[in-house]
């Protein structure tokens, strides 16, 4: 009796300490988490100019490049106009395109544009009116290493294009050399890491790759990887552990990974006055020197990878709002032209940079939000 | 009196019309519900499998069974099942050469070697690791496994590189390929086949063992002679059952392989790919066509399941007469 009691209570304590460390470690991972992508100070003068619109229950789907932006975004939002919930579901941009033609959400987060053919798909959904992009969320791409000893690596399109296709495979090529004179590169073999899901990731990464250096690039282009060798980790996350932890890779992935893992990023020598780094303010010069290309009332962009304008990081992507021009649905439509309106404000974009993200210059800023307010 | 008559299994011919009662009819409307259940789910998944494939398949620019590339969102789409077929039963095979004697010695060693104070404990954690959900077992292989996996690697590759398969074309690369991933694999099937083995092996007739006992034989000999000839058909299909899920691993596979369209005979090399790790990278992203393509690939894991599985049946059709436990 007395011996069946104490393993009992044994086990009991083992049992609690096993918990009790769970707990403790739980806690520590949510502290992380807060740590690295909390919003700015500024959230809560944000919420202050916040002009809200008629209650609602909005629904939007899509991007997940979008998603810490959207987080910030609906919290500041919802907090400011009570009554109206905001529910953005980052399923992937192909997901919340697909729920957008259905009719199942008041917007979608795009990685990019729509297609002509989805265009077409939209006038079912948009009475009188068909889907449009806005573009709102911009962003660099990162290119992370890991060398220990080298910092300030320097690589340039065509260098890229060639490590990513396997036809570089050695950390001391004289192309690589060349770029970094002044470092002391190992002979080692170079792990080029890519995305093994399709994402507008490693589309506008292999856009740029093609865009600024075509004859190394003999790819078409698009969310699936097409490149043969390299290896692969699924989304951005698990890019950035890999190179994280291998001695000689390399990979992309958005900016907030590489500040929240410490991993050093690529400069890039676009032909301007110095190698340009991936930030926040270099992406947003990269996106005011992109062209429109949307006819009517889309905004698509067009991005000029070729720039060699100075402190534009060429790396850099754009993501867009997807709504209707006309015929929204009318219990929604005032409530997304409002939220819509705040993430434009420079209110919305000014929070971002902290998240690595990159706020639309101003030009093109004011032509979005001129947009917001003419849907209907 | 009736009842007990009725009820048994093979009840003696009698003129008189058995008797039914409420609870029969129930028993029999819901046990046939049940039976029919199965098969409308069966044919249901298989037709919407098939129409939404047949599509897919028809507007692929190259062969669906001999391209390597999965590129459905380009315009002309162009994908193809070769990698991934070939990555699927590697490493299920993997998985199966390495867990099916593990599993059969841990049954074997519960039933029949281990002390009783130590059996059931065992036999509890077994259990308790097929309890665990296969992410788990994804996060730790990719974080845990991987890197330690390296060293074996490199010693494979060292002295049994002449044999091809295990020639590491970049010694330098990280262990995320086949070979771990049927490693992987196999650790997460062991408990599936132990549970089920066990409780054949708990099944051999009791007589059968003393028979040999009697006749002189030592505790290898009754195994060898009583025990496994009885049990062989549960082993079959226990293993079966663990191949259903190696075959259909998903997280895990996602998370440990690095996943390229290369087929390579190198199991050690980080290249390859498995359905369901395709389906789980590439639906989020993928387009109405593009899920369409994913599902045509769903369709032949799904017809390798079904035809593993009818091969499993008629090797335990072929040995009934050992086994009285799962005929």
């Amino acid at each position: 009796m007395k011996l069946t009691r104490k393993t009992g209570l044994r086990s009991l304590a083992v049992g609690a300490i096993a918990v009790s460390s769970a707990l403790v470690l739980t806690a520590c991972g949510s502290d992380n988490n807060s740590g690295s992508s909390s919003p700015s100070g500024g959230s809560s003068n944000a919420a202050a100019s916040i002009k809200c619109g008629s209650k609602a229950n909005l629904l939007a789907s899509g991007s997940t490049a979008q998603k810490n932006a959207m987080d910030v975004w609906v919290k500041n939002y919802m907090q400011a106009c009570s009554g109206t919930q905001i529910n953005y579901k980052p399923t992937g941009s192909g997901a919340g395109v697909t729920e957008f033609l259905q009719g199942s959400t008041a917007f979608a987060g795009s990685d990019s544009a729509l297609k002509a053919d989805e265009v077409t798909k939209s006038k079912a959904v948009c009475k009188g009116g068909q889907g449009i992009d806005l573009p709102m969320v911009g962003g660099p791409i990162a290119v992370g290493y890991n060398l220990p000893g080298v910092d300030n690596l320097v690589l340039d399109a065509p260098t890229l294009a060639k490590i990513f296709n396997s036809q570089i495979v050695k950390w001391d090529d004289p192309a690589i050399k060349k770029l970094n004179p002044n470092a002391k590169l190992p002979s080692t073999s170079i792990q080029a890491f890519h995305r093994s899901d399709e994402s507008g990731t490693t589309d506008n990464f292999t856009k740029y790759l093609k865009g600024a250096a075509a004859s190394d690039w003999p790819y078409s282009g698009g969310k699936a990887w097409q490149a043969k060798n390299g290896q692969s980790a699924p989304q951005s996350s698990g890019v950035a552990a890999q190179v994280k932890q291998t001695a000689g890779a390399i990979g992309y992935f958005e900016l907030s990974y590489a500040t929240a893992s410490n991993i050093p990023t690529v400069k890039i020598d676009t032909g301007a006055s110095a190698p340009v780094a991936a930030t926040s303010d270099a992406a947003s010069k990269m996106i005011a020197d992109a062209k429109v290309v949307g006819t009517g009332n889309d905004l698509a962009l067009k991005l000029n990878y070729a720039t060699k304008a100075d402190g534009a990081y060429p790396i850099t992507l754009v993501t867009y709002e997807i709504a209707c021009d006309k015929g929204n649905k009318p219990d929604t439509l005032d409530a997304t032209k409002a939220f819509l309106n705040y993430i434009a404000s420079d209110d919305g974009q000014k929070g971002l940079s902290s998240q690595g993200y990159a706020p639309l210059p101003a030009e093109i800023a004011t032509k979005v939000r001129s947009e917001i307010s003419s849907l209907s | 009196m009736d009842i007990v008559n009725t009820s048994g299994e093979h009840p003696p011919p009698s003129r008189q019309p058995a008797v039914t009662r409420p609870g029969d009819r129930v028993f029999l409307g819901l046990s046939r519900g049940s039976g029919i259940l199965l098969l409308v789910i069966m044919a249901a998944i298989a037709v919407f499998l098939t129409v939404r494939a047949i599509h897919a398949i028809s507007l692929d620019h190259s062969n669906f069974f001999t391209t390597f590339e999965w590129n459905a969102s380009l315009t002309p789409p162009s994908f193809g099942i070769a990698v991934l077929a070939y990555g699927t039963v590697v490493s299920s095979l993997i998985a199966m050469i390495i867990a099916v004697p593990v599993s059969v010695g841990i049954a074997l060693f519960i039933t029949h070697y281990a002390p009783r104070r130590l059996a059931s404990p065992l036999a509890y954690l077994v259990d308790l690791l097929a309890a665990v959900p296969s992410i788990v077992y994804g996060l730790w292989g990719g974080l845990y496994l991987v890197p330690h996996l390296q060293g074996l690697n490199l010693w494979l590759n060292e002295y049994l590189s002449w044999t091809g398969i295990f020639h590491k074309s970049d010694p330098s690369s990280a262990a995320r390929s086949l070979f771990t991933v049927g490693i992987l694999l196999a650790i997460m099937i062991v408990p599936i086949i132990t549970n089920v083995s066990r409780e054949v092996f708990r099944q051999v007739p009791r007589a059968h063992e003393e028979a040999a006992l009697a006749l002189g034989a030592t505790r290898w000999e009754v195994v060898r002679m009583s025990v496994l000839p009885f049990a062989r058909s549960g082993i079959i299909s226990a293993s079966m059952l663990g191949l259903g899920r190696a075959l259909g691993e998903t997280m895990a596979v996602a998370t440990v392989l690095s996943a390229s369209p290369v087929l390579s005979l190198r199991l050690l090399d980080p290249v390859g790919g498995t359905f369901a790790q395709n389906i789980a990278a590439k639906f989020a992203e993928a387009d109405n066509f593009g899920r369409d393509a994913l599902i045509a690939s769903g369709l032949v894991l799904f017809v390798i399941t079904l035809l593993v599985n009818g091969a499993a049946r008629l090797i335990i059709a072929r040995r009934k007469e050992y086994s009285g436990a799962n005929a």
